[in-house]
């Protein structure tokens, strides 16, 4: 058996049973609209960082798919099939008093990840996933080891504008749960971060500066 | 209906005429081209100000029409530079006080999204809008238009001309770099800087004006490195934002959208996902006074009117601030 899940921008996603397992045999496929050597290079550090940085991040504590088998020349990783609803999707059908707890949960996540020097690089509600009792965080394809306060900045800005733009009907509630938790896992290094990812809000083009 | 667009955002000075049944009947183009360097704010609204009479004059004879033919003045009111765009706002006031018509103030960027539709036919696309002040990628959701993705700093154009202003190439740069990318063969390793769906390209362009700085690389290999990096981040951010919202089409606008590139790789991204890619005209995805003429009257017909109390300019008017109710 073999269905593929998901054709994400990155890689195709597909469900298989390997050696009696079902798992996610994630491929990133060569785009044919990039250069073949900058294609290869991107291709190859991203399935690099993200096998790396995914076994780092089970050591912050934070929930992450079982990695199975690596292959860095093909750009393929196989690992654990979570079960469970995208964040993204869940987000419209929750009670109030749900998104903000699963919002805590996920700052909270998130203040691991930045305490333990990971930045995930691509910070949205596509890429978590609520299974069972457990939030876990995937796809660390532009993820990277830092503790720079630029980077996590940066890191939190993704996760604000893609609270503005997809679920701009709770984004103050959502943006207040996130920081809850955030700061209850960072501790003194928070506020700093989040002061951080005003700031790089306002660098962009056209932005109401006050 | 017959609307008056007047564009004042930037470096071009534009004047369109349209019809509410999508006739661009004028599109007056008068571009000004700084002496050296980039864009300084106060000598291009001198330009616009002292050209915009004869624009005005020129775009009227162009459409065949007079002033009491015009229904409706169309402005745009923001973004953009703040000098550029006060004269621009200046001239709509005084055209509608003179003429007796309704003022309708629009969003430099909303205007760029729906002259394109209108030109190409798509419905609901995502749209890749790219130029010399402006990267964004951004779709219709719930009243507004969404950013999905968008520089963290410099716009591509703003890159793309710097870069051939340091290697004394043509102002804009895109042409040239374009030309000259053709002639390369050697991939120089440079920066790519996507967060998300975000891209920032101040790193590429510090690190591509040292390459050209060593001497090492001949012009040829450095636009075609240039080109294929930038391009390839904007392509990145593009598909993610497709595969995110599930759009079923894909619009390029902006100046840049004439980079047969770039466009390339925006028909690549459509075919992979099963979306319809549509590139829109240059002399209708370039800074235009068309887009502010047709946008007006898509304003205006729901409802839209923009008093003189409230027609003051704002140079940071985000696109996802607008309400778009014609489109609800």
């Amino acid at each position: 058996m073999e269905e593929l899940i998901a054709r994400g921008a990155e890689a195709d996603l597909v469900l298989r049973d390997w050696n009696g397992l079902m798992v996610i045999v994630k491929t990133r496929k060569p785009k044919k609209y990039r250069h073949p050597e900058l294609d290869y290079r991107l291709r190859k550090t991203r399935t690099n960082h993200e096998s790396s940085i995914i076994c780092k991040a089970k050591e912050s504590g934070v929930p992450t798919p079982l990695l199975y088998q690596v292959d860095n020349e093909n750009a393929v990783i196989v690992m654990e099939y979570v079960e469970g609803t995208k964040i993204r999707d869940l987000v419209d059908c929750l009670t109030d008093e749900e998104r903000m707890s699963l919002f805590v949960q996920i700052g909270r996540h998130a203040g691991q990840l930045h305490r333990a020097g990971i930045i995930h690089g691509d910070l949205t509600t596509s890429n978590i996933i609520k299974s069972g009792d457990r939030v876990v965080f995937i796809d660390f394809g532009l993820s990277e080891v830092s503790y720079e306060v630029e980077k996590r900045g940066v890191d939190l800005n993704l996760m604000n504008r893609m609270l503005t733009s997809t679920h701009y009907a709770y984004q103050e509630q959502l943006l207040d749960a996130f920081m809850t938790g955030y700061r209850e896992t960072m501790g003194n290094d928070a506020e700093e971060a989040l002061d951080r990812m005003d700031e790089v809000a306002k660098r962009g083009r056209y932005i109401e500066k006050n | 209906m017959i609307a008056l667009g007047v564009e004042s955002t930037a470096d071009n000075l534009g004047i369109g005429i349209v019809t509410s049944d999508k006739q661009v009947l004028a599109n007056i183009l008068d571009i000004h081209v700084p002496q050296e360097g980039g864009i300084h704010p106060r000598e291009a609204a001198r330009h616009h100000s002292e050209n915009m009479g004869t624009a005005i004059k020129k775009a009227l004879d162009t459409a065949g029409v007079t002033g009491k033919d015009i229904d409706i003045i169309a402005f745009a009111q923001g973004p953009g530079l703040g000098p550029c765009l006060r004269t621009g706002a200046t001239s709509a006031r005084a055209l509608a006080a003179y003429l007796g018509k309704p003022l309708v103030g629009v969003n430099h960027c909303v205007a760029h999204v729906e002259v394109g539709r209108m030109a190409t036919g798509a419905e609901d696309p995502l749209t890749l809008y790219v130029s010399g002040g402006n990267t964004m990628v951004s779709g219709y959701e719930s009243g507004r238009y969404r950013i999905f993705g968008e520089t963290l700093d410099i716009a591509i154009g703003n890159c793309l001309d710097t870069f051939a202003r340091a290697a004394g190439l043509e102002y804009p740069g895109g042409p040239d770099i374009e030309r000259k990318a053709k002639l390369g063969e050697k991939l120089i390793p440079l920066p790519y800087t996507v967060k998300g769906m975000d891209l920032s390209y101040s790193g590429l362009l510090t690190a591509i004006t040292g390459e050209l700085e060593t001497g090492k690389h001949s012009v040829e290999d450095l636009c075609f490195s240039l080109q294929e990096t930038a391009y390839a981040m904007l392509g990145e951010i593009t598909e993610r934002a497709l595969a995110h919202t599930g759009k079923p089409e894909l619009l390029l606008t902006g100046g840049v959208a004439a980079n047969k590139r770039l466009a390339g790789i925006v028909n690549d991204i459509a075919e992979e996902h099963g979306a319809e890619p549509f590139i829109v005209p240059i002399r209708l995805a370039a800074d235009n006074g068309a887009m502010i003429a047709w946008t007006g009257i898509e304003a205006y017909n729901a409802g839209v009117r923009t008093p003189v109390e409230t027609s003051h300019v704002n140079p940071n008017w985000r696109m996802d601030q607008v309400e778009v109710p014609w489109r609800s």
